[in-house]
């Protein structure tokens, strides 16, 4: 199978708070093809969980929501809860950074797997346990049999993640959003955890979203990488390109924070000064102008719109990082 | 085997045992570690969740009592000293926690939270705590007047590791063991505050001892990078040196698993799947052997002894990589 899976069409999410309107998603255009992997990146509060709450429409109850949101040729604001509670289960996974997120804290890891398989697939209770040590032991658990009688607190971060992705995967989806799934875990955990989640779509040939604040994250391991500052996505490209070309000041900045394997030691690191805007407080300008070292004439009074340079490559930015240049 | 870095370094670890104990058993936290700090000098230390990094952190501070053991800080065995002497001995050490948010009280001002290390030891004039909180604010990058009235849950995660950062050095300590003060945080902040804590050590001529689980992180900001697994110490030296050639395979791993942000990486998938064994049973032989490429019947019989395998370099392995 191929072709787009999930396209994501002008969507606007609003909240409102305390201090006044928050626009969390700003007018968000994505689309990921079956079997392809798009990292999202950005700071925290950028709006990479809101976007992916709008994908499984999991948004706060207050959250009011426009655009349109198409899953295998479904419109997902137009499906009844009912049936939206089923897809979820079924062809549309979440792996969140919290683990306990997804986990219940009173029930068995058995009893949830063995719940969720039977709730979606037409298996016996018996052929549904066999399905969970199976895929307990694909995750890299350790005496899955044995697992399945203990609770989630009995566990490690990391193997909580592991039976957080054990569960999403159990009714084969088609798609996984897996938002910020290694933030909270050791670096050599998060690597297996990766390593994991790459091996496992490759097999069911399943679509994946991946969220992180890293770029490193997404390097080697997505097809699409898109940007997101301040609720709108400013660049999105097919991974090579964005890292050969980056065109938007904000990817080179997130880029230029990492600490970099090759530099001396007590280098300083190029931060970006300051933080994300108040969501609540739009800019006129460019939302990144109070912090870009590009920032000149219109930034401050205009908003950059998303446009393309190549025919998959796009980005908002009236004065570009110009082509050839080393990130 | 003892990693002498200078004739007379700040901090003197020496064998140091720490042990929790929970239900009758008992969790080997910190095994028999011994490490040297030099004046001036940022030692990393790096290893997975649990290998016992923050304990040895507590230890050093007596916060926690040792099983066996010397803590020599300037000289000055720390577990010997009583009342007054271990007092004004605390006042030159301090520590930052990895949870920001979490180790600020959320009932008190920015301004009271900053100056009460100051009140504890006996600074009685509050014009002149006033004065000292305002320049540490300043210093961490903060406007003394827009915060001190303020409460913790009005600030980010990265505000409030500035406050921390305040806070630990309104004493004007000579050591700061950093614990994680990183790890909470995302990329960019992240950034802000080590290059922060690097202004900092040169601006108050600290040592550090930092601590945290991702090696590249470590080695932005330290001379010299020690590699604890399981309670024990693996690998330590010169941070250029370590990712260079490490010796000891668990070093190899760690820098393995660096998410690298170059397209054309390929991330290897070499790493051995899971995690690292109970500290209430360690292997035998050498701790890391379930894990280890490299292990043979050796390792499961002997505990590898820290030696030196390159100048200023040493590793604890029966076969190390270099
Ligand atoms: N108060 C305590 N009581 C019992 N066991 C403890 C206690 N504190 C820590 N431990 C155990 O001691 C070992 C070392 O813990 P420690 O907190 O020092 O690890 P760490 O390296 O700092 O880990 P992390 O990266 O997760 O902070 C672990 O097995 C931990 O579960
Ligand atoms: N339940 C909520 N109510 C109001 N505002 C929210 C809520 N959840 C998130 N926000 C705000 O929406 C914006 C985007 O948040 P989020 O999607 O969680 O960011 P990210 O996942 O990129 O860190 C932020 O400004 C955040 O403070
Ligand atoms: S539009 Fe202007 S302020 Fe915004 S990113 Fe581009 S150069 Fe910077
Ligand atoms: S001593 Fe043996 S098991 Fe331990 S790290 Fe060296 S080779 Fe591996
Ligand atoms: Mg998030
Ligand atoms: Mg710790």
């Amino acid at each position: 199978m191929s072709g787009v899976l999930l396209s994501v069409e002008d969507a606007v999410v609003d909240l409102p708070t305390p201090r006044g309107n928050l626009r969390a998603v700003d007018h968000v255009d994505l689309a990921v093809d079956a079997g392809k992997t798009l990292g999202i990146v950005g700071e925290s509060g950028c709006g990479k969980t809101m976007l992916s709450r709008t994908i499984l429409q999991l948004l706060p109850k207050k959250a009011k929501l426009s655009g349109r949101v198409m899953f295998d040729g479904q419109d997902l604001l137009k499906l009844s809860p009912e049936k939206l509670r089923k897809l979820r289960g079924r062809s549309l996974a979440v792996v969140f950074q919290d683990p306990m997120t997804s986990l219940n804290p009173v029930l068995t890891i058995g009893t949830q797997l063995i719940e969720t398989i039977q709730e979606h697939l037409e298996l016996g209770l018996a052929q549904a346990r066999q399905r969970s040590i199976e895929l307990l032991a694909a995750v890299g658990i350790p005496a899955p049999e044995q697992r399945l009688a203990q609770y989630p607190h009995q566990l490690s971060g990391g193997m909580r993640q592991r039976v957080a992705i054990a569960v999403a995967l159990s009714c084969e989806p088609q798609l996984l959003i897996a938002d910020e799934p290694t933030t909270a875990l050791d670096v050599t955990i998060q690597a297996q955890i990766l390593d994991l989640l790459a091996r496992e779509q490759q097999r069911r040939h399943m679509a994946m979203i991946i969220i992180t604040h890293d770029l490193g994250v997404v390097a080697g391991r997505t097809d699409e990488v898109a940007v997101m500052y301040a609720g709108r996505v400013v660049e999105r490209a097919p991974t090579p390109l964005l890292f050969k070309q980056m065109r938007m000041p904000y990817t080179e900045a997130l880029l230029a924070a990492l600490p970099k394997l090759d530099a001396a030691p007590h280098t300083p690191l190029p931060a970006i000064s300051g933080r994300p805007p108040d969501q609540t407080r739009p800019l006129k300008g460019c939302s990144f102008s109070p912090r870009c070292r590009y920032a000149a004439g219109r930034c401050n009074t205009e908003k950059p719109s998303l446009r393309a340079e190549a025919p998959q490559h796009f980005y908002a930015c009236f004065h570009p990082i110009a082509a050839g240049v080393d990130a | 085997m003892m990693q002498q870095v200078s004739s007379d370094p700040l901090l003197k670890v020496e064998n140091l045992v720490v042990e929790y104990s929970v239900g009758g058993k008992t969790i080997h936290a910190v095994s028999d570690v011994s490490l040297e700090i030099a004046r001036g000098e940022t030692l990393g230390l790096v290893g997975e969740s649990g290998c016992g990094k923050s304990t040895l952190g507590r230890a050093v501070l007596q916060l926690r009592q040792a099983v066996s053991g010397t803590v020599l800080f300037d000289g000055h065995d720390l577990a010997a000293m009583q009342g007054d002497s271990l007092r004004k001995m605390r006042r030159r050490v301090q520590l930052i926690f990895q949870d920001p948010i979490a180790s600020l009280n959320p009932r008190r001002r920015i301004g009271d939270i900053v100056a009460e290390p100051l009140v504890i030891s006996g600074v009685k004039d509050p014009n002149k705590r006033k004065q000292i909180v305002s320049d540490v604010l300043s210093a961490v990058g903060l406007d003394p007047a827009l915060v001190s009235g303020r409460l913790p849950h009005e600030f980010s995660g990265g505000q409030c590791q500035r406050i921390c950062i305040a806070r630990a050095l309104v004493l004007n300590p000579e050591f700061i063991i950093c614990d994680e003060p990183v790890s909470a945080l995302d990329v960019s902040i992240r950034a802000q505050i080590l290059n922060l804590l690097e202004e900092m050590k040169t601006r108050y001529g600290l040592t550090l001892l930092f601590i945290a689980h991702d090696l590249a992180v470590v080695k932005a900001v330290s001379d010299r990078v020690a590699v604890m697994y399981l309670g024990r110490l693996c690998e330590v030296g010169p941070s250029e040196q370590l990712f260079a050639t490490p010796a000891h395979p668990y070093t190899a791993l760690l820098i393995e698993a660096i998410p690298v942000p170059d397209p054309d990486i390929r991330p290897t998938q070499s790493i051995p799947v899971g995690e690292p064994p109970s500290p209430i049973a360690p292997p035998s032989g050498c701790r890391f052997r379930t894990r280890c490429p490299r292990a043979d019947a050796r390792c499961a019989s002997e505990v590898p002894e820290l030696r030196m395998v390159a100048p200023r370099q040493f590793a604890a392995c029966h076969h190390p990589l270099i």
